[in-house]
């Protein structure tokens, strides 16, 4: 599906327009000065780059509730995504995400800087995608195909998950909150062989489950993450004695495993088989 | 109607919303299917979701609408000012600073009352400093004054703990703390505020023949018998108790104690002895129907209650504001 892709393609080949020349001046030579300003493009950014193409990421790329490449990030002076610091650094193209720092995106494209934006990763499929298009927009499609191949390689090597019985998963946040049916996260679940909670509440798009729905509905499985520190009032449903005496299982996966399309996502997968594979035949 | 009649009527009632508390809630499951998993433990989830979602939340509804409804008549007996509310002048909001910072810097967890006990001395500092500057005649000019400058104190203290904290959740729970709300509460919540609580209402209970006596004036209280000073230490511990606990569960909740004892004190003759039980009993009745409201205007989604309570409550203090302005 080439038109979810990224902003570039989807303007280029879905309507034959190049909005401003810069842009295409940025797709026909490959990039050498390269800001990223959204943690899911730093992250693919740094490991498809050539040396020295890369030369900021955005601070939450350094932040080890966010991100799965500190270390590596630490290398790059990092960014807060605003539209003064990254016209300074004279890129000749800024990455950024579909849904953030809009207004910054929108300042540097009148500035004449091109920006290419790309979309949130919503299911594997997506993330194959998104290494290939990281690979068209930096030059690197050989380094983007070697990448892809690797990942679709790990996928087949956990094998397929039984089809049959499908215990039920729920992820469950702060506030109630649960990504929905058509989310990274519920295609993870869904590839480990589990059904997700949240397609049979039909909540597509993510959204709150009151803790009373959760308890009812009696899931096989309780996908939660790490909460952060300091009290606070939403995280404290996490703890509540009707979700802590479910006897369903539990798994703990954070947010940075699966937020964005990186090749690490298999180790959701491979975390959520386990899981799967624990529950065992039975429903 | 007598005294014993409206006691008997407040009971059915909060006993009748108390049932329906019990039955209101987002999955869509029978009343008397929901009472039986209640009682019977049917080993599946609905009994779960009866005893540790909506039992602790309805006991909470009544705990919190007694405390309250007893704070708010004991201080306007002893302040003899029908304004003199724990949520109006400022004790609700101490209350929650205090619990804020118990939560925020890790005390609360400390031992199991740490968070009512942080919530009682902040509720504590609160009323005693409206009751220091009110002063002994309780002047409704300084009573009001002294509250909006306590509120907006401690609320803007609230909000900059909640903003520096590390968690990105708190930030958005100011709202919280400052309209509460009965979501997703438990047990140990209700075993946490109960103690600190009870003790706050023995010693408001305490206070009505004192309050009775003060209906006649100071020197004349003073005359019978009556130790002012004492009465006056005793108040503050039992609304710092009542309130602290209240609040550090489930934020300042306003105008509870407000409303109730304007309307019920038509019904007890005046009397401010009769009007603690029966404001007990009506700010009982008060949050659990605001609580089943809530759950009632949208479902699964968390309304505050200061929401409903304020709907109610605004039109109330507005005909007090009224009626004093006639007077003077």
């Amino acid at each position: 599906m080439p038109c979810r892709a990224l902003l570039v393609s989807f303007r280029l080949l879905c309507a034959g327009l190049v909005t401003g020349l810069s842009l295409g001046q940025a797709i026909a030579q490959a990039p050498q000065r390269v800001v990223s300003i959204n943690l899911c493009t730093d992250q693919l950014a740094m490991l498809l780059a050539a040396p020295g193409q890369l030369v900021s990421v955005s601070n939450l790329a350094q932040d080890p509730r966010s991100s799965v490449m500190v270390e590596e990030a630490r290398a790059y002076p990092s960014n807060q995504a605003l539209a003064e610091e990254v016209f300074l650094l004279k890129p000749d193209l800024v990455l950024a995400g579909t849904f953030t720092a809009r207004a910054t995106v929108s300042m540097l494209e009148r500035l004449g800087i091109p920006v290419v934006s790309f979309p949130p990763t919503s299911s594997l499929a997506d993330v194959r995608q998104g290494m290939l298009d990281m690979g068209a927009v930096l030059h690197r499609e050989a380094a983007a195909a070697a990448m892809v191949a690797r990942f679709d390689a790990d996928l087949a090597r956990l094998g397929q998950a039984p089809a049959a019985p499908r215990p039920t998963a729920a992820t469950y946040a702060a506030n109630g909150y649960t990504p929905g049916a058509n989310s990274l996260s519920a295609d993870i679940i869904e590839a480990a062989g589990f059904e997700h909670l949240a397609r049979a509440l039909g909540l597509t798009q993510g959204g709150f489950v009151p803790l009373e729905a959760l308890i009812l509905a009696a899931p096989d499985l309780v996908v939660l993450g790490d909460t952060y520190p300091g009290n606070s009032r939403a995280e404290e449903i996490l703890s509540h004695p009707a979700l802590t005496a479910l006897p369903g299982g539990r798994q703990k996966l954070e947010d940075r495993d699966w937020v964005c399309g990186l090749p690490v996502v298999v180790n959701a997968v491979a975390r959520m088989r386990l899981a799967r594979d624990a529950i065992g035949g039975a429903p | 109607m007598s005294f014993a009649r409206l006691m008997a009527g407040l009971c059915g009632l909060v006993a009748g919303l108390f049932t329906l508390s019990l039955v209101t809630g987002v999955a869509p499951v029978g009343a008397g299917e929901s009472l039986a998993a209640l009682v019977q433990d049917d080993g599946g989830p609905l009994t779960m979701v009866m005893r540790e979602i909506r039992l602790p939340r309805a006991l909470l509804a009544v705990m919190i609408g007694i405390s309250l409804g007893l704070s708010g008549a004991a201080m306007q007996g002893f302040l003899r000012n029908p304004l003199a509310e724990p949520g109006l002048i400022g004790v609700s909001s101490s209350a929650a600073l205090g619990a804020v910072l118990a939560l925020q810097t890790g005390f609360a967890a400390a031992f199991a009352l740490a968070l009512p006990l942080s919530a009682l001395i902040g509720a504590t500092a609160g009323v005693g400093l409206i009751l220091f500057l009110a002063g002994p005649g309780g002047g409704a000019f300084t009573l009001i004054l002294a509250g909006i400058a306590l509120s907006a104190l401690t609320a803007a203290l609230t909000s900059l703990v909640l903003n520096l904290s590390p968690n990105p959740f708190a930030a958005n729970e100011i709202v919280f703390w400052m309209m509460g709300s009965l979501a997703d509460r438990s047990f140990d919540h209700v075993w946490m505020a109960l103690p600190v609580m009870v003790l706050g209402w023995i010693a408001l209970a305490r206070c009505g023949r004192a309050l009775e006596a003060l209906t006649l004036g100071e020197d004349a209280a003073a005359s019978m018998g009556f130790d002012l000073a004492r009465l006056r230490l005793v108040l503050v511990g039992g609304v710092a108790g009542s309130v602290g606990a209240a609040t550090a569960v489930a934020g300042a909740i306003g105008f509870v104690g407000l409303v109730v004892p304007h309307v019920l004190r038509p019904l007890v003759g005046g009397s401010p002895s009769r009007l603690l039980p029966a404001s007990a009993l009506g700010g009982a009745a008060l949050v659990l129907a605001a609580d089943i409201a809530v759950r009632l205007v949208l479902p699964g989604r968390d309304l505050k209650l200061g929401v409903l309570m304020a709907l109610v409550g605004a039109p109330v203090f507005l005909h007090l504001i009224w009626r004093m302005r006639g007077q003077t």
